[in-house]
């Protein structure tokens, strides 16, 4: 098996078995800081399983996961220090404001202030919901309201399950910019998608699943 | 933009919790309309017999509060678990054993506080006499601790499951039995007469032993949960 | 010794010792119990104070003394595949349950069986038969978790943090209905620690037979287990024949 790479996200050997069904199979993958790198494949491949699994979330039953050179398994706190993760769910409390929902979430790992909050906010074109419940946005704008999380975590790496899902034309081109901003600076981004993915100054590797 | 350090992120977490709660004000308000409820089924099924009932106030107190406090035991992860955010908060890089204890005494606040000030009224309606009032007191207030404490644990693990929360009744009564022996016990003594401090002693070492391994026995079975 | 040790763990292989060892364990269990029972029911003198009816505390003691003990191998076995992810020790715990839950069964019912002419009714909260009721209580809400969960793997290591949180209480609550016994002038049933060793052997020769029984039904259990999780493997399609 190859070494890990030492200077991003590295997956090797992964084995997933969902019940009898093998659902990942000898699946490795590389993300190195500037890639962005999409893991595409129909319904059912197991995208969200991978995606997962590089986060931390799953254990695969074999193979590892590796960043920076080292097993997730041992650098859990660096790697969740580095890592954001956007899964189907948005992860929002309906009952609390969009501002609030940035507040207790992010506040989790760091305390930002108000200023930066609503500057999220505003990036992501959502500044008018700051004390709007989350449960009375639309789609589209609790999307951009779980994006704005990923945004203020400041984390190197992107684990981004289909982050386009709800969005309009706009959002998706909000999203793609965001994202090539992030990798131009040097972070590094992986998502899931089955459509074509776009990303202004840097090209999508492909990393089919089937 | 400062990294949060243990304290600050529990206690956002807490209050949190605590902020949503208010917000689902009936969350809060139907487990003690429950307590209330059950007391009042005994001297509907037995009699309305002072004496009698007086014998009975100790197991029917703590009975009834103890399945009112099982009955909001589901709610600890659930909304978690189904909005994403319990993912992450297994990712947000803090001591997830830390989070479950937080988590288990924001539930109390909302769900096991409100049990414990609701019970002299309870205790009064079953002829308990003034100065066992507050032995039922602390004896529930150790005792729905030990609830959130303890059941966190069967919490964490029928997230998702089908029917969770009879599984979640089944799991969690047979460890509540203890805490039941020494509670009902202790204010039974206060009725007679005696001090409920021994019993009492016994139940705060269990909430202390609750506390203190509950949370990593949580942390486990929410990472289970996760997969 | 790791070697034979992971060997052992492999399916293939324990399948195969599994299937060898079923007749060792099973053979002595049956004459032992068998023994056991012809000592205790014919041989072993009769009590002055409880007459006959005493004999049935020959099966009662031992099932209970089993009920704990399967309980914590249970445990045990759930902490080692949660620790080192050894899918042989979840399938020993899986396995383990229904015999425990069986036994403990046994023990409430040949409890029963004795208070009823003992003390008039076929149940009393006595502290053991107590404390028995709560392990079924445990048993059973471990083999509920077990089939609530769908993943295999997910009910695996589910039902392992149970186990090892029941068997932290267990003392907790075999204490608890010790003393909520005492407390109560409740009857106590016939202690098994004053005895001569002429009436103790026949139930020492049971204990030991219902542990073999166990190991027994534990290896049988244990080959259905791996035919269930290996069912799609090429190896057990050649073992079987296929």
């Amino acid at each position: 098996m190859e070494a890990l790479n030492p200077h991003g996200l590295s997956g090797r050997g992964i084995h997933v078995w969902r019940g009898d069904r093998h659902v990942l199979r000898h699946v490795s993958i590389d993300v190195l800081p500037g890639e962005v790198v999409h893991v595409a494949g129909p319904n059912g491949t197991g995208k969200t399983t991978l995606l997962r699994v590089l986060a931390g979330l799953l254990p695969a039953e074999e193979g590892t996961v590796g960043w920076r050179g080292r097993s997730i398994r041992e650098e859990r706190d660096e790697f969740n220090a580095q890592m954001a993760y956007l899964g189907h769910e948005n992860a929002l409390k309906g009952d609390l404001t969009a501002y609030e929902n940035l507040h207790y979430s992010v506040g989790m790992r760091q305390l930002h202030d108000a200023s930066e909050i609503e500057g999220t906010l505003d990036q992501l074109g959502i500044l008018r919901c700051r004390d709007l419940p989350a449960r009375v946005l639309s789609a589209g704008q609790r999307r951009r309201l779980a994006m704005s999380r990923i945004m203020l975590l400041g984390a190197s790496l992107w684990v981004l399950d289909e982050p386009f899902t709800n969005l309009d034309v706009a959002g998706v081109e909000l999203f793609s910019s965001l994202i090539g901003d992030h990798v131009a600076a040097g972070g590094m981004v992986t998502l899931a998608a089955h459509q074509g993915v776009v990303v202004p100054g840097a090209t999508p590797r492909i990393v089919e699943l089937d | 933009m400062r990294a949060a350090g243990l304290m600050e992120a529990g206690a956002l977490l807490y209050a949190r919790d605590v902020k949503l709660a208010f917000r689902r004000w009936e969350q809060v308000t139907q487990p003690v309309v429950f307590f209330l409820m059950v007391t009042t089924l005994f001297p509907l099924a037995l009699s309305p017999d002072t004496a009698q009932l007086r014998q009975v106030a100790a197991g029917v107190v703590w009975v009834a509060a103890l399945l009112s406090a099982l009955l909001a035991l589901e709610f600890m992860f659930r909304s978690d678990y189904e909005d994403g955010t319990l993912e992450q908060l297994v990712l947000c890089g803090q001591p997830l054993w830390w989070l479950a204890l937080v988590k288990a005494a924001a539930h109390w606040t909302v769900s096991g506080l409100p049990l414990v000030v609701t019970s002299p009224l309870v205790a009064a309606s079953l002829a308990v006499p003034g100065e066992a009032q507050w032995t039922v007191v602390a004896s529930l207030a150790l005792g729905t601790g030990i609830l959130s404490f303890l059941g966190s644990v069967g919490a964490g693990l029928t997230l998702g499951v089908r029917r969770g929360s009879v599984l979640l009744s089944l799991l969690v009564l047979p460890l509540a039995m203890p805490a039941l022996i020494f509670g009902a016990r202790a204010v039974d003594m206060a009725i007679m007469g005696d001090s409920g401090r021994g019993p009492l002693m016994l139940l705060s070492a269990m909430l202390i032993l609750s506390v203190t391994l509950g949370p990593f026995a949580t942390s486990a079975a929410l990472k289970v949960s996760m997969e | 010794m790791w070697i034979w040790f992971h060997k052992l763990a492999s399916p293939p292989h324990f399948y195969r010792i599994a299937g060898r060892v079923i007749p060792w364990f099973g053979w002595p269990a049956l004459l032992l119990i068998l023994f056991g029972l012809y000592g205790g029911l014919v041989l072993a003198p009769m009590d002055y104070q409880q007459g006959e009816g005493f004999r049935i505390f020959y099966v009662h003691v031992p099932s209970a003394i089993m009920s704990m003990f399967i309980y914590s191998i249970m445990a045990v076995a759930a902490g080692i595949g949660l620790i080192w992810r050894m899918k042989l020790a979840h399938a020993v715990a899986a396995a383990s349950a229904p015999i425990g839950a069986w036994i403990t069964f046994c023990a409430l019912a040949t409890g029963s069986l004795w208070g009823k002419p003992m003390w008039g009714t076929w149940w009393a909260w006595d502290a053991r038969l107590t404390s028995e009721l709560i392990l079924l209580f445990l048993y059973l809400g471990y083999i509920a978790l077990r089939s609530s969960i769908e993943d295999p793997q997910r009910a695996d290591r589910a039902s392992a943090v149970l186990a090892l949180v029941g068997v932290i209480n267990l003392p907790i609550i075999h204490y608890s209905v010790v003393w909520w016994n005492s407390l109560h002038q409740g009857s106590t049933m016939f202690n098994p620690g004053a005895m001569s060793i002429q009436m103790k052997w026949p139930a020492l020769v049971m204990l030991l037979g219902f542990m073999l029984y166990y190991g027994a039904v534990l290896f049988v259990r244990l080959r259905a287990e791996v035919i269930r999780r290996e069912r799609n493997a090429a190896w057990l399609r050649e073992e079987l024949g296929q």
